[in-house]
């Protein structure tokens, strides 16, 4: 038998390629970084198609309900018999003496729930003109699987048209923060001397400020008048502006180490200009830091979009966003037990958080097992 | 150098970040749309002499570099006005930063008091039952927002009527004796610190685990081992006292962490903080209380790191102070 002698040649992009096919095949073997991966696709697909999978819209509002607990979902007919799940229609009645309101349900009418409604128009993803929802049941009754609002909107379609805010901001914080911490760091690590001197200080009194209290001093700049998206593009640029710093200060730190290099000196050497050698050759030597990185900051973005907006000071309504949410839970904190619904927001965030940690925490294992601590 | 002479070097160092700070701050402020004296305008009983007197004093109809200097010379002689609810600000802010304090060191403390132990004991039962339950628990409690916890604590307190339901002392405070207050106040102290010391203990845990772990493997410590120590030395004598030095300098970290995590946790469980009181200045754009706020934590934050350097010098003979 004469087998195949040839030598294997392997090409620098067959290298990256299959470095690239063992970290994701890495991470996917990782029972833990499976199951957040798989959880953060869930939480990225609903915020994408929110308009479907949702009973109402995000502004929809029925103001005879508001405050109104979760609708009941009744599986047994008259006879008892199981059967497909139907609600009734909900009255809100006040009591005079107490002032106390109180929902009961009219049982004339059963009211089946329907999978593929036409309801709300929407537009999909902002193009493709639809009208079809996941489920829903028949007006006048509503479906409101966590209850509604003070104005009567649906808590479990706000959930969704929240996510669509909180989650993305993280990631167009990115967008903005590294790439500013990550040039500031180099330059100010390459060139070195009194202007390294002056960068860092700079950077140094952004970080010195305790971050909450820059962030609520800086929402507070936004005049109110301005449209939900413009509101929202400042406050991504505000979240960028207090994380920045802290990455700059890694990089430059790392740059130190990487100019000294003799490729890098090399390249100057024959006359290579200064910023096209930080780009080509010093950046990417930081690249494993800056993904590991990147995946441990989203969480911060969600949480300081989260908390800005639960004090009144982010997202404005009638926009959704999580932390604007549980705003309600934090201005009527006993009714907390009789509308535990009030902080599902919370806990959205916290598995939000958890996912893009434990995928850090897994990232940071594969692509760096000197970080990894003694693990 | 001696410790001293350090202290004083590292304060000059600090003046012209502060004054930076102070620039930044100031910068922002002016450039929001804020009427610092429209609560005042809006009031009828204030006359307009007054307003424009007052008008006078910021120095508001004047350029923003003059009002930016008016503040510094005002605040240097140790006058940072009036709030506009009335009263100084001095007194507001240390009442409020003094309540901030306690519970930031109430919570340090009870987080070292359990961290240490607990990575001390995963890192020596390192992959048994109770270091996987550590493991998971951290693991919670480094995703836990502040807020959410905040929240599971007060309907717990709703449900049981254990705990108080936020503030910091009960309506009839004032009329207790000295100990049943301290009392009171520890009383209402106990939600709070809960969540603050449950979200910071994660990250300690796991870094006095991992540290212990790199210090375990050391070549001094297989030598003490060989020499016939018992296991306790080796690991406090020798591996311990090794491996916590890098912590410290997470405590100056920490407490800069603790002051903007409190925050939320102080606007959630209505804790008469600085946080809320900062809150509540940038949303009555009370210009004076929001400066002073913002020098007032960074000059918290930036003497935190300075104590967490002392404390270095202090745990390890080796490390010189520069």
């Amino acid at each position: 038998m004469v087998s195949s002698a040839a030598p294997q040649v392997s090409t620098p992009a067959k290298v990256r390629a299959d470095l690239k096919h063992t970290i994701l095949s890495r991470m996917w073997k990782d029972k833990v970084a499976r199951t957040a991966l798989i959880g953060l696709f869930l939480l990225y697909f609903s915020a994408l198609f929110a308009d479907i999978l949702t009973p109402y819209g995000m502004e929809f509002n029925d103001a005879n309900v508001g405050n109104a607990p979760a609708t009941l979902l009744h599986i047994h007919n008259d006879n008892g018999e199981l059967c497909l799940p139907y609600v009734y229609q909900v009255k809100q009645e006040n009591d005079l003496a107490t002032y106390r309101q109180t929902f009961s349900e009219i049982h004339t009418t059963k009211y089946p729930v329907k999978l593929l409604v036409k309801g709300e128009s929407y537009k999909l993803l902002g193009l493709i003109p639809m009208d079809i929802h996941l489920f829903g049941v028949d007006a006048p009754a509503r479906i409101y699987l966590l209850g509604a609002d003070m104005n009567g909107r649906d808590n479990y379609s706000r959930l969704y048209f929240g996510a669509q805010k909180s989650l993305t901001i993280g990631f167009l914080g990115l967008f903005i923060a590294f790439p500013i911490g990550i040039f500031y760091g180099a330059v100010a690590g390459y060139i070195g001397g009194w202007a390294d001197n002056l960068m860092m200080r700079f950077a140094e009194a952004v970080m010195s400020i305790p971050s909450f209290y820059l962030l609520i001093g800086l929402a507070a700049i936004l005049p109110l008048g301005m449209t939900s998206s413009q509101r929202f593009a400042l406050i991504t640029v505000i979240l960028s502006f207090i994380s920045w710093p802290g990455l700059a200060r890694v990089i430059r730190g790392m740059v130190l180490s990487i100019r000294e290099e003799e490729f890098v000196q090399a390249a100057k050497s024959v006359g290579m200009p200064e910023v096209t050698n930080i780009i080509k050759h010093v950046i990417p030597q930081t690249a494993s830091y800056v993904v590991i990185a990147a995946t441990l900051q989203v969480p911060n973005f969600i949480l300081a979009e989260s908390g800005l907006s639960l004090i009144g000071l982010g997202i404005q309504q009638p926009d959704a966003s999580w932390g604007n949410m549980l705003k309600a839970a934090m201005d009527q904190p006993n009714e907390l037990l009789s509308q535990p619904w009030l902080i599902a927001p919370g806990f959205l965030i916290f598995f939000t958080i958890l996912c893009f940690n434990s995928i850090g925490d897994v990232l940071r294992d594969v692509l760096d097992p000197k970080l990894s601590g003694g693990r | 150098m001696s410790t001293p002479v350090y202290i004083f070097k590292r304060i000059l160092q600090a003046l012209p970040l502060l004054f930076l700070i102070s620039l930044m701050a100031f910068t922002m402020l002016k450039l929001s749309p804020i009427d610092p004296l429209a609560a005042m305008r809006a009031n009828p009983s204030v006359s307009q002499a007054a307003i424009q007197a007052e008008e006078e004093r910021l120095g508001l109809n004047k350029p923003a570099p003059v009002q930016y200097a008016i503040w510094l010379t005002s605040t240097l002689q140790g006058n940072l006005g009036v709030s506009t609810t009335g009263g100084s600000v001095a007194v507001r802010l240390m009442q409020h930063a003094g309540n901030t304090l306690l519970l930031n060191v109430v919570t340090l403390f009870f987080t070292w008091l359990v961290a240490l132990p607990a990575g001390v004991y995963a890192a020596v039962h390192r992959g048994k039952f109770l270091d996987k339950l550590f493991g998971l628990i951290t693991a919670i409690g480094m995703s836990m927002p502040t807020f959410l916890l905040a929240f599971l604590f007060l309907m717990f307190a709703l449900a049981t009527h254990w705990l108080p339901i936020g503030g910091m002392t009960s309506s009839d405070f004032a009329e207790r004796d000295t100990l049943s207050q301290i009392l009171d106040i520890a009383y209402h102290l106990i939600i709070p610190v809960c969540v603050l010391t449950f979200v910071s203990l994660a990250g300690i845990q796991r870094q006095v685990r991992s540290n212990l772990l790199d210090v375990l493997r050391a070549d001094y410590v297989r030598s003490a081992r060989a020499k016939g120590l018992s296991e306790e030395v080796v690991i406090y004598k020798h591996a311990l006292r090794n491996a916590i030095n890098p912590l410290i300098t997470l405590l100056g970290f920490e407490f800069a962490g603790l002051l903007s995590g409190a925050a939320l946790t102080e606007m959630v469980l209505a804790y008469p903080g600085l946080g809320r009181l900062t809150l509540e200045g940038v949303l009555t754009k009370d210009m004076n209380l929001v400066m002073a706020s913002i020098m007032l934590g960074a000059v918290m934050l930036i003497t935190g790191n300075l104590v967490a350097d002392l404390l270095l010098k202090f745990t390890d003979p080796r490390i010189t102070v520069e």
